[in-house]
């Protein structure tokens, strides 16, 4: 649900990381966070449990500078992954504009991808919303553990568990290093703005 | 439903919360939408980092609301947090918004419940018309 507030020439638009624990949502957040000036990213905001899982949710807002004379104020939020978790999920989703769908690239973790996409399509339902007409992006995270020994699923067969069907932007990332967390922001983001001008612009006619 | 919000409808808000809440000795008056949107902000307390405080606010009301419907109950009629100094009086506002008053001991939480139960809905009257998007630019 985004806020476009005439006298401050502002947007407010809002997406949301989303799933499988453990995946690395909450690592983009705090990359972003540690990583941008001050000038374009407030407070990082987080509510875990005391090891370091996201209880209700992270929050960083972020200025993003202007689209005809309209500053865009993004606010990334991350869910908590873990399945037991989805009442605070759904919470975290009410009035989502876009989504950044974190998937785990261990192979290990191949079903929990598959499960958590299935959770994030029913609970956008929920609030009303077509998975296949939100903005969404897709990010393969952990692609740095193809070096060590650790099982990983191929692209391809990411793409194929999860991409078949949306046809959605994917990048590969790895968000302790920093890599791809830039890309799927940036792709995010444009998108995100984009579908909150053409649904106002809708609802106003 | 995403909101635009002219200049003139805030300052119809704005009105509403000095005249309702302010000048009945609230503190500072916040409207947030169900999406931790900050949407208006009046009084004189100040916060270090309103936008935070904003998207807490809204993620307790939700939390709240969440809480009522699991234990069979439609909603809780009041939230309200009390402080040494200051004390949070949350309201609902229309489907999609909360108001969200902070008052010290000097005023009672029956005086802000009273005139915040006045303000609502005229506020809401306000934030759900869709006057004035026509005159969204883009």
């Amino acid at each position: 649900m985004a806020f476009i507030d005439l006298g401050k020439k502002e947007i407010q638009a809002k997406i949301v990381y989303y799933g499988p624990g453990r995946g690395g949502k909450t690592t983009n957040l705090l990359l972003v966070h540690e990583s941008m000036s001050k000038q374009v990213c407030g407070k990082m905001v987080t509510i875990d449990t005391k090891g370091d899982r996201t209880l209700f949710f992270d929050f960083l807002p972020l200025s993003l500078g202007k689209i005809l004379n309209l500053s865009i104020r993004i606010q990334l939020y991350t869910v908590p992954g873990q399945v037991m978790y989805n009442t605070t999920r759904k919470l975290v989703l009410r009035g989502v504009d876009g989504v950044v769908f974190v998937a785990d690239s261990l192979r290990i973790q191949r079903q929990k991808n598959i499960e958590s996409l299935r959770n994030l399509e029913e609970n956008l339902q929920d609030e009303g919303l077509d998975i296949h007409q939100v903005p969404l992006v897709l990010q393969y995270n952990k692609r740095d553990l193809a070096s060590s020994n650790v099982p990983l699923l191929t692209v391809e067969e990411m793409e194929e568990d999860l991409n078949r069907d949306l046809k959605v932007p994917t990048f590969e990332a790895s968000a302790v290093k920093g890599v791809g967390v830039y890309e799927t922001l940036r792709e995010i983001s444009k998108l995100t703005v984009k579908g909150v001008i053409q649904k106002v612009r809708g609802e106003a006619r | 439903m995403n909101l635009v919000l002219t200049r003139e409808k805030t300052e119809r808000l704005e009105t509403i919360i000095q005249r309702d809440l302010i000048e009945a000795g609230a503190q500072h008056v916040i409207i947030v939408d169900q999406s931790g949107n900050l949407i208006v902000e009046q009084g004189t307390l100040e916060v270090a980092d309103i936008l935070s405080l904003a998207v807490l606010l809204a993620a307790n009301f939700a939390a709240t609301a969440e809480i009522a419907r699991l234990v069979g109950e439609t909603d809780f009629s009041l939230l309200f947090h009390k402080g040494d100094k200051t004390n949070i009086h949350f309201s609902k506002l229309g489907d999609h918004h909360i108001i969200i008053t902070f008052f010290d001991d000097n005023v009672s939480l029956g005086l802000i419940r009273l005139r915040s139960t006045n303000a609502i809905e005229q506020l809401t009257a306000i934030l759900s018309s869709k006057e004035g998007n026509e005159r969204w630019p883009l």
